[in-house]
Order: C-alpha cells, then structure tokens, then sequence
C-alpha cells in the first residue's frame, strides 16, 4: 500500500489570489526518504502543511483534490487523528516549543500526554528520543534557555516520541553546526530505515544527495519534477527554478564528468572522487 | 576606523560554567566570518560585543568606548546586530516601521530614516512589501527584513548571527552582494555563520570558535587548511576543499569555479 497519495492537490490561502499549489499529484512509499526542494515561496511548506492537515483545516482558504496519508483522507480527518499518524517538524523551532513545559522532558511529554500514552511507555519513549538526538543531558533545561541547535534537536525529538508512520520536517538542521547537521540526518536515515516514511524540505543540496530516494523539485506550486536525485540534479534548467546542484555535481559538469552507465552527474563525493581519479588516468 | 578591541575576555552566565575563556582579538577592515560548534560561544561573544552582555572579565573596547562605561543605547549608533531568530527582533506590524524603529532611535531624522529604510529594503529585495505586515510574510522574508532594520541604522560595524537560514539560491547570493556592498563601503562585517561554502565564496577571515576560545584565525584559505584543527572543532572544510583534498592535492581550493578553471588548465597543458 501507498502511505502518501496526493490527486490534484489544489490550494489558495485566504485573502489571496493565487494558488498556493497547483494541480500536484505523487505518491511514495512505505519508509522512502523524500527530499523536496525548490526556491522560496515554491509551495514547499504549504505542501508539507497539506500532508499534516493544517492546510486546510488550520489556515482554511479553497482547497481541492485529495491527500491520503497513511489511508486517512486527511481533508476529512481530524487533526486530532491525524496526529498520530503524520509529525511535523516546523521550520522555525522557536515556534514549535508549546511555551507550557519548564523542562526538555516534559516539554517532549507534551505531544504523548495528548495522545494518552500509558506513563511507563511515554518515559521508554521520552529517552529514546532524547538518546537519537543526543540532547539527553539536557533533559532538566528550561526549553527556552536552550541553543538554537539544541532546541532545534528537541523540536525533532518531540514529534518522533510520537512514533508517527510519516514524519515531515521543515529545514531541520537549519541552526545546527556542520558535524550536527550530518548526525541529525543520520538519525532520520535510521528512522527512515525503520520503516518511518520521510518528507524533508532542505536547501543543505549536498545533503539531500546524500540521503534522498528521490527528489521533487517543486516551483510557483508546480510539482516540476519527482525522480531520483541523479536525473534531478543533472537537469539542465536546474539553476532556473532557483536551485544549485550540489557542488561535487557543479564540478564534475565543469569538467564534463558523467557517469557512464547513466548519463547522470555524479552527486556525492565518493562518486565524484571516484570519476575524477578515472578521468585523469 | 572600525576599532574593535577584545582583551582577555572572560564570560559566564553561571558561576564556574565559562562559556567564554580568555579572547584577544582585534578586527580590521576584513569582512570575517566567526564559525564554531553550536554551544562553542559565537552568539555569547556578539552579544559582548554589542554590549548586550557585560564581560565576566577583561575588557571590549568599540570605537575607543569600553563596553561596561556605557549602555547598550550608547553603542547602538556604532554597531548593529541581526539576531539569529527574527522572530525576536521584529515587533512592528509595518515592514516600514519596523526598519524605521532603529535609525529613529538613534537620533535620525524622519527624513534620513525613511530614506535609509527604503534603501536598505531595497538592498534586500523587500520595496515592494514596506506596507505589509511582516508576520504574513514567509520566514525567509522576515530574516530579510531584520537585516533591512539593522542595515538602515548604517553602523559602522555590522554582525550577522545566521544570515542564510531559511535563504534559497538566490537569497544566499544576495546575502552575498550585500555583505560585499557593506564591505566596500569601509564597514567592519561580522558573521556567525554555519554554512561552510558559503564561508568560502563570501569571507576574507574566518576565525573558528571552540569551547570558548579562538582556535584558529587567519585568511578563509588559511583557516581550511587546517584539517586536523576542525575536525577538532566539530567542523568540516567547505565541499570543494573536501574533494580536493581527497583527490590528494596541497593546495585548498575554495570554489567549484577555482577548481574546476585550475583542472582545465591542467587539460590544456
């Protein structure tokens, strides 16, 4: 079975003229790890609002087609169901924290005290999460004297606490440092390899290469393309929906390096290292 | 005369906890980058600057004025900070007014603080949304304007905490341009910032943070040279420099267009 289907998604916001996203089918599977990507105002966060039900049941406005999540109408959910099915990661942590809780483990209480998990289960929990996002020693903090890395990794924990079937996350490592930001990625590779269903939006472009089954580019709310990171990053146009290929991508065409059985760029290191070294023999 | 003089910095925000132990610096006109692991001290050590916090011990010096002999209200006509989460910074429920708060606090006229704000909208690409409400606009947005409200106070020395979050392509490239512009007109860039390629292609000095010191400073290419030292920082060199230094050679390359214009002569020869 299919764990996301969308069918001609179509939605405006209120007092606006434009729509937000235009006509945008796709579907993914159980555990694939989805990058989307795209200039700003492309349509990403709405589509990610779209697949937890805050479009349209949140921010109101028209809306048409339909968005199954996990063989939920989310359309004709509640948001209190589909909770317990989608997460959602907010762009900015700062929001995300609930402003109720004094310290990072209630904090990340909060979403499973909703749900009504039995207390034992909720702690099992609580650690788990706070074990994969490395914030365990500052479990006592108050979330608001945290880092922006830190808060931004308890954001993270608190939604997979929740164990959701297909978490979305919104720029996730936006206010982490380089070693973080890779072991964050690890850590929802991990998830993804469990089983868990991933929707990323991420500018980190070397990063997606790395980690996503596929891609989908998306631009004025058009979904341009969804395929694998190879074919998406080797588009010619690429830079015109306002996106730089990853740079061991931009120097293997530079150099006019492809890979042979493909025809595609190569897109991470390794494989650029390994072509390079090919070509100069 | 940018004039930043930093003399055995202490800090602390618990006792015996130092966040910050024992900085000597001084700035010049470079454009310089502060990088460093989350927890290292960067957001910690602009807010001393900015005289936002008070050392614990030794001394910041801006523009010849000690920070602990005078308030925040007295450094703010010399130095500018755009906070990390805009979120924090912006109050207003007009673009304009908002960008117009901080040079009509420092003693501008209405007419020079309009005309500074409409250019430093322009600057980042916002004329056109001065009347909106900055909360309806996207995040991306809202960071541009904090940058607008700062950059319209024309402080002779100018701090970044983050400047790309949230930033697409063409959003970093015009980060890029304006930390350029405000480079090329004398004034003293500082930017704390986790985006290594990006670092590269912007900064003439970086200096990298770790567990409340300075590890290394120097020029951009000089500080990436040193593999060992970031890695003992938690960092790691822009991707370009990770390749090449993969594929075995002593230079440190800082741009796709360096090394890839360097391979083709390599060809050509």
């Amino acid at each position: 079975m299919k764990k996301i289907i969308v069918e001609n998604l179509k939605y405006r916001y209120p007092l606006t003229k434009e729509l937000a996203l235009k006509d945008i089918s796709f579907e993914v599977d159980k555990g694939e790890f989805i990058s989307i990507i795209g200039r700003n105002s492309a349509g990403k966060s709405t589509l990610c609002q779209a697949l937890v039900g805050l479009v349209p049941h949140f921010y109101k406005g028209a809306y048409g087609g339909k968005v199954i999540v996990d063989g939920m109408e989310v359309g004709k959910s509640d948001i209190s169901q589909l909770v317990s099915r989608v997460g959602i990661v907010f762009q900015n942590p700062f929001t995300q924290v609930t402003g109720s809780k004094l310290t990072v483990y209630e904090e990340i209480a909060f979403g499973l005290e909703n749900m009504g998990i039995p207390r034992n289960e909720m702690m099992e929990r609580i650690d788990y999460s706070l074990e994969l996002l490395d914030i365990y020693r500052y479990k006592d903090r108050n979330p608001f004297e945290l880092s922006g890395g830190q808060m931004q990794r308890m954001a993270i924990a608190s939604i997979i606490a929740m164990k959701p079937e297909v978490i979305v996350l919104d720029e996730p490592t936006s206010q982490l440092d380089p070693q973080g930001s890779e072991e964050v990625f690890k850590a929802i590779q991990s998830l993804s390899k469990e089983g868990m269903t991933i929707i990323l939006v991420e500018h980190k472009i070397e990063k997606v290469a790395k980690y996503s089954d596929r891609v989908m580019l998306l631009d004025q709310g058009e979904l341009v393309d969804f395929d694998v990171p190879h074919k998406i990053f080797s588009m010619d146009a690429l830079k015109d929906y306002g996106v730089e290929p990853p740079a061991f991508t931009q120097i293997c065409r530079g150099l006019e390096i492809k890979v042979k059985e493909t025809g595609f760029y190569p897109i991470t290191l390794e494989e650029a290292y390994d072509l390079v070294v090919k070509a100069d023999e | 005369m940018n004039n930043v003089e930093v003399k055995n910095l202490h800090f602390s925000y618990n006792e015996g906890e130092e966040i910050l132990n024992g900085i000597d610096l001084e700035f010049d006109d470079r454009s310089t980058a502060i990088i460093g692991q989350n927890g290292a001290g960067k957001t910690t050590f602009v807010k001393l600057l900015k005289g936002l916090l008070k050392p614990t011990s030794g001394d910041v010096t801006i523009k010849g004025i000690n920070t602990k002999e005078t308030t925040v209200a007295g450094l703010a006509r010399h130095i500018g900070l755009v906070f990390q989460n805009p979120n924090d910074q912006i109050f207003k429920n007009k673009v304009l007014d908002e960008v117009m708060f901080g040079p009509l606090n420092i003693g501008r006229d209405e007419g020079t603080a309009r005309a500074n704000s409409e250019n430093a909208l322009k600057m980042v690409g916002l004329e056109k949304m001065s009347g909106e409400n900055p909360y309806d606009l996207s995040l991306s947005d809202r960071k541009l304007i904090s940058i607008a409200s700062i950059l319209a106070m024309d402080t002779s020395i100018v701090i970044f905490d983050e400047p790309t979050i949230a930033q697409d392509y063409t959003g970093r490239q015009n980060i890029r341009n304006i930390i350029k512009t405000l480079r090329d007109q004398g004034k003293l860039v500082l930017t704390i910032i986790h985006d290594m390629d990006f670092v590269a292609e912007t900064f003439e000095r970086t200096m990298v943070f770790s567990r409340g010191k300075v590890l290394l400073d120097g020029s951009t290419r000089e500080v990436y040279s040193h593999y060992g030292e970031l890695e003992s920082a938690y960092l790691e060199p822009p991707h370009v420099t990770q390749l090449c230094r993969k594929l075995g050679y002593k230079d440190t390359f800082l741009t796709v267009e360096e090394f890839v214009s360097f391979k083709r002569n390599c060809i050509h020869k």
